[in-house]
């Protein structure tokens, strides 16, 4: 079905992908109904790419992060499909592999540093807990570690700001240590789930910079999730398009961006405000609202808000068709003349 | 209102057409909030049957005249402690010789009351106290908290026996006692809660509004602070029941012979080595109602919590 | 309610955009600010009270009726709580207000009737709606505060969610959580709305939304203006909406204005060097013109303790010695654009200002 986009994809030779997506469904028990948070989503990303995970609220791009990690609540959802990263599967480690797979694979970066820092340990001292578990070594080890990561993420006076509390450092510099604790166990694969939604713009910006000296200068992988499109196209060479717990377009940021193909991700793009708009023009909105993802739109989730629909657009989520090199949409129009 | 109303002077359909929102929603009437608190209640099992036991209680004590096989008061000394089982006394039979059955249905009323009593009346003073010291805030805060402070300095049981002793022994002293050790407590929770929604950015949308603050209150605030502290308060009866019937097994509360479950441990505690099952009834009676109120608080609480 | 608005309004009708309200004529700013200042005591340890945090230390500005001013700067710069000193949710420890020529607090106009002109729409759409009430009764509450029946108050409530696009039958009984979040802002714009307002204040109240829906919310504020004759004060982060938003930009820092003049012209050509690098810090969708380098390094500085002189000269990479000094004053640099910098003054002592006229 995918056969296009990967090998559009799949780079020539031994270069193996180090995440391997396939079919990835999640949903959500519990509720009166259970809720189809992510509906199949394929994706590759070979070691020391970055990919950008472009999508609203209630999209899936959150949910697709969390299990990668396998952070989702086990006795509430089911989690579909394939997950390989690193040569391991990732939905059938156990318990111990988990622990081990958790940090020493894959890390993760949030919003809210609150979420990985303890506030009552000293940062400097958490950093090393997770060397010292990890690799086995000594504590004194493990503070060298620590100080050698917050040089890494350019945190000034690192040696003084080990000792600090969380709450005793600005919100870049939280988000400087997050990263620095995410990086403490030489993980692969760095997920960001909107770490800097809520900084602002200024400090934002040396976050991303940040973010990417670290993908070129550690080969590190990046799946970085976010809602805006500036910052995807800052972070990521390869953006990709949710909607409705779907990913409906794949491909280079400056394709996806420049030349979309998918209703949906024009949709979005023309909704926003670039320093080109025209004043007092009323802004293109697409009509009506996401998905109920309890009661998911039998075809192409977008069909219901889509200006371009046609009844085929209800027979079965569309496939995949490749509209350039690398780059691909799931929508049945594509082709016709648009 | 003497402003006209320029809003409606404008044509309803004119003006650029802002697409009406046609959201799929279910055209289902929403319950409201206590429609859905209620929802989630009745789906805690734990909570439910122990609303039951509580139900069944407060039943037989209303209907104790109709239920109970005999007379509570009236006593055969040649019938003493009976033991539970008996066949004429089911339950066993007093130190004078007095139905246990029938004295444990009619203490029920007693017992009841004085645990329910004093927390509804330290509810609605502790809620209006603790709501103006919160919404006020300032001096008015510090005035009326600092004064609560002085009443923590005591544990709550030596509070209700010294005030009790000064008061005299009865029914109504009790009472009274009683909701003097509550106010403060359920003045403390409803003060912290008060401050925390005061602070939300409806109410601060509902001041500037313009409103009286007695309409800020009524409105905006009083219906998210009663919530918990009506919780926090429910909890409070089986302390309260607890409380009364040391009262009463002191001597500080109801009088012999009128049957109160506090009072029938405290007489029939010497008895205690001739018939324990019976001597421990009354005790059973107070542990199953103060544990039920406790559970039914706790289901209550966790139903009230709504996330978004 | 208080009378003081009654003499001026009785003839004219409300037609032609010319509001009863309306005092001074156009000319006449609607809002004008003067010496605004307000200090936080911080929380301090065991004895007594902590540092001074200086969250709006000094500020004057106008609002002319109808115009939108866009407010941007970053955390900590004062906007948001010189929003709240507007709306009088904090007092001002100094500073005058004045409403279409009015002192706020004189006897021409007291705060109940200056708060039915002015009202705010806060960012957090959930938190700025009472999980108790339904929508209806949400919106229905300012004008029934005010002495409206109830029937009536509520009859204006659905008028107004008509006209923010949200179908009274159909949302009118619904609570807080069961809308989107989009939808919740129009119900907060509806009650912002409900006491006739002539000064809308925006405290980011479209940054907590998804793109698509933040599109719609400013085609209905671009519509409500217009129906309405408001006029806005629009705080954003977002440089490129309050630029598509407002006439007029304020930027602040650390509790003072930076720079402020037409829209166009500051994000066109900034005067503020802190003005260049918040503009060069949004990112840009355009893949080939990534940035390779931060404007600006650090976090914003906390308004505990300005730095002496012009404040911003920490983080400045033209800072001169004189920066470190003089604290620059808010001048004139072009028609009704104004900033607070010794490089856009003539003869400041700063290397890169330009030279004073050879007359002088």
């Amino acid at each position: 079905m995918n056969a296009p986009l990967r090998k559009a994809e799949a780079a020539p030779g031994l270069d193996e992908a180090l995440v391997e997506v396939r079919n990835l469904t999640v949903d959500f028990l519990g509720g009166r109904k259970p809720v189809r948070a992510v509906g199949g989503v394929d994706f590759d990303l070979r070691a020391g790419d970055a990919l950008a995970l472009l999508g609203e609220s209630g999209s899936g791009k959150s949910v697709t992060l969390r299990a990668l990690m396998r952070l989702l609540p086990e006795a509430r959802t089911r989690i579909g499909g394939q997950l390989r990263v690193d040569g391991h599967d990732v939905l059938g480690l156990g318990r111990r592999a988990l622990a081990a797979y958790r940090g020493g694979t894959v890390a993760m970066i949030f919003q809210d540093p609150g979420l990985a820092l303890d506030p009552v340990y000293r940062i400097g001292d958490q950093i090393a807990e997770a060397v010292v578990r990890h690799e086995g070594v000594s504590h004194a080890k493990g503070r060298a570690r620590a100080l050698e990561l917050f040089e890494r993420v350019h945190i000034p006076s690192p040696a003084r700001r080990l000792d600090a509390f969380p709450h005793e450092m600005s919100g870049g510099m939280r988000q400087r240590a997050m990263i620095a604790l995410a990086l403490a166990c030489r993980p692969k694969l760095l997920l960001a789930d909107e770490p800097t939604t809520a900084l602002d713009a200024t400090v934002q910006i040396q976050i991303l910079l940040l973010l990417r000296e670290l993908q070129r200068d550690l080969g590190l992988a990046v799946i970085f999730v976010t809602h805006d499109v500036g910052v995807a196209v800052q972070v990521a060479d390869r953006v990709a398009v949710m909607y409705g717990g779907h990913l409906v377009e794949v491909g280079s940021s400056g394709e996806v961006i420049g030349a979309p193909a998918h209703p949906y991700t024009r949709g979005l793009l023309a909704s926003r405000i670039t320093p080109e708009s025209p004043k007092g023009i009323r802004l293109a909105t697409i009509p009506g609202s996401p998905p109920d993802l309890s009661d998911p739109p039998p075809g192409c989730p977008f069909e219901p808000r889509c200006a371009l629909a046609i009844p085929g657009c209800r027979d079965g989520l569309p496939t995949r068709v490749p509209v350039a090199p690398g780059h691909a949409a799931r929508c049945i129009r594509i082709g016709e003349a648009a | 209102m003497t402003a006209p109303t320029t809003l409606a002077s404008v044509d309803p359909a004119g003006g650029a057409a802002t697409a009406i929102e046609t959201a799929e929603l279910p055209i289902q009437g929403s319950r409201g909030y206590w429609g859905s608190v209620l929802r989630r209640l009745s789906r805690d099992p734990v909570a439910m049957a122990a609303a039951l036991v509580i139900l069944c209680i407060v039943l037989a004590a209303i209907f104790a005249p109709l239920i109970a096989p005999m007379d509570p008061f009236k006593g055969a000394m040649a019938r003493r402690l009976r033991h539970v089982g008996d066949a004429t006394y089911w339950l066993g039979s007093d130190e004078l010789g007095r139905d246990m059955l029938s004295r444990l249905l009619y203490a029920g009323r007693l017992s009841l009351f004085m645990g329910v009593l004093p927390v509804v009346i330290a509810f609605f003073i502790g809620s209006g106290l603790g709501i103006v010291a919160g919404y006020a805030g300032g001096w008015v805060n510090t005035l009326i908290m600092r004064i609560i402070d002085v009443f923590f300095a005591f544990p709550s049981v030596l509070l209700a026996i010294a005030l009790s002793g000064a008061l005299g022994a009865g029914i109504l002293n009790s009472i009274v006692s009683l909701t003097v050790v509550f106010v403060p407590q359920i003045t403390r929770v409803a003060e912290s809660v008060t401050v925390q929604i005061r602070n939300r950015d409806y109410v601060e949308a509902a001041r500037v509004s313009g409103a009286h603050p007695f309409a800020v209150v009524r409105v905006q605030v009083l219906g998210n602070v009663l919530g918990p502290v009506f919780v926090y308060a429910t909890s409070l009866i089986s302390v309260s029941m607890i409380l009364a019937s040391g009262l009463s097994f002191l001597g500080l509360g109801v009088k012999p012979p009128e049957p109160e479950w506090g009072l029938m441990l405290n007489t029939l505690r010497t008895a205690i080595y001739v018939n324990p099952w019976v001597a421990a009834l009354p005790g059973v009676m107070i542990f199953m109602t103060s544990i039920s109120f406790n559970l039914v608080s706790d289901g209550l609480r966790s139903a009230m919590e709504v996330r978004q | 309610m208080s009378g003081t608005a009654e003499p001026t309004r009785g003839a004219a009708p409300p037609a032609g955009g010319t509001d009863p309200r309306d005092r001074g004529g156009p000319a006449q700013p609607l809002l004008a600010v003067d010496g605004l200042v307000k200090h936080f005591a911080s929380k301090g340890g065991l004895f007594g009270k902590g540092p001074v945090v200086r969250a709006v230390d000094g500020v004057d500005f106008a609002i002319a009726k109808g115009e939108t001013l866009g407010v941007v700067g970053e955390s900590g710069c004062g906007k948001s709580t010189t929003a709240r000193l507007l709306m009088q949710i904090n007092r001002p420890d100094r500073g005058d207000i004045v409403f279409d020529g009015e002192l706020l607090g004189s006897r021409a106009l007291d705060l109940k009737s200056y708060r039915r002109q002015v009202q705010m729409v806060f960012q957090d759409s959930y938190a700025s709606l009472n999980p108790r009430l339904t929508v209806e009764e949400s919106v229905a509450f300012g004008p029934r505060a005010h002495g409206l029946s109830g029937s009536a108050a509520l009859a204006r409530a659905h008028d107004l969610l008509r006209r923010v696009g949200l179908e009274p039958r159909r949302f009118g009984g619904r609570y807080p959580h069961e809308i989107s979040g989009g939808q919740r802002q129009r119900v907060n714009i509806a009650r912002a709305l409900a006491l006739e307002p002539r000064l809308l204040i925006l405290d980011e109240a479209v940054s907590a939304l998804d793109k698509s829906v933040e599109a719609q919310v400013l085609n209905l504020l671009a519509d409500l203006k217009r129906e309405f004759g408001l006029t806005y004060m629009f705080i954003s982060h977002d440089l490129n909406v309050v630029r598509f938003m407002s006439d007029r930009v304020m930027v602040m820092y650390l509790g003072r204005i930076a720079e402020i003049g037409p829209a166009d012209a500051i994000l066109a050509a900034p005067r503020h060097p802190y003005t260049a690098a918040l503009l060069a810090s949004q990112p840009s969708t355009d893949p080939d013109a990534r940035l390779d380098e931060a404007p600006l390094t650090g976090d914003p500085p906390n308004p505990i303790n300005p730095p002496p002189g012009c404040r911003f000269h920490t983080r400045c990479r033209f800072a001169a010695e004189v920066c470190r000094t003089r604290e620059p004053a808010l001048d004139p640099v072009a028609p009704a654009h104004f900033a607070a910098c010794h490089m856009a003054v003539p003869g400041s002592g700063h290397p890169d200002a330009p030279q004073l006229p050879m007359a002088a």
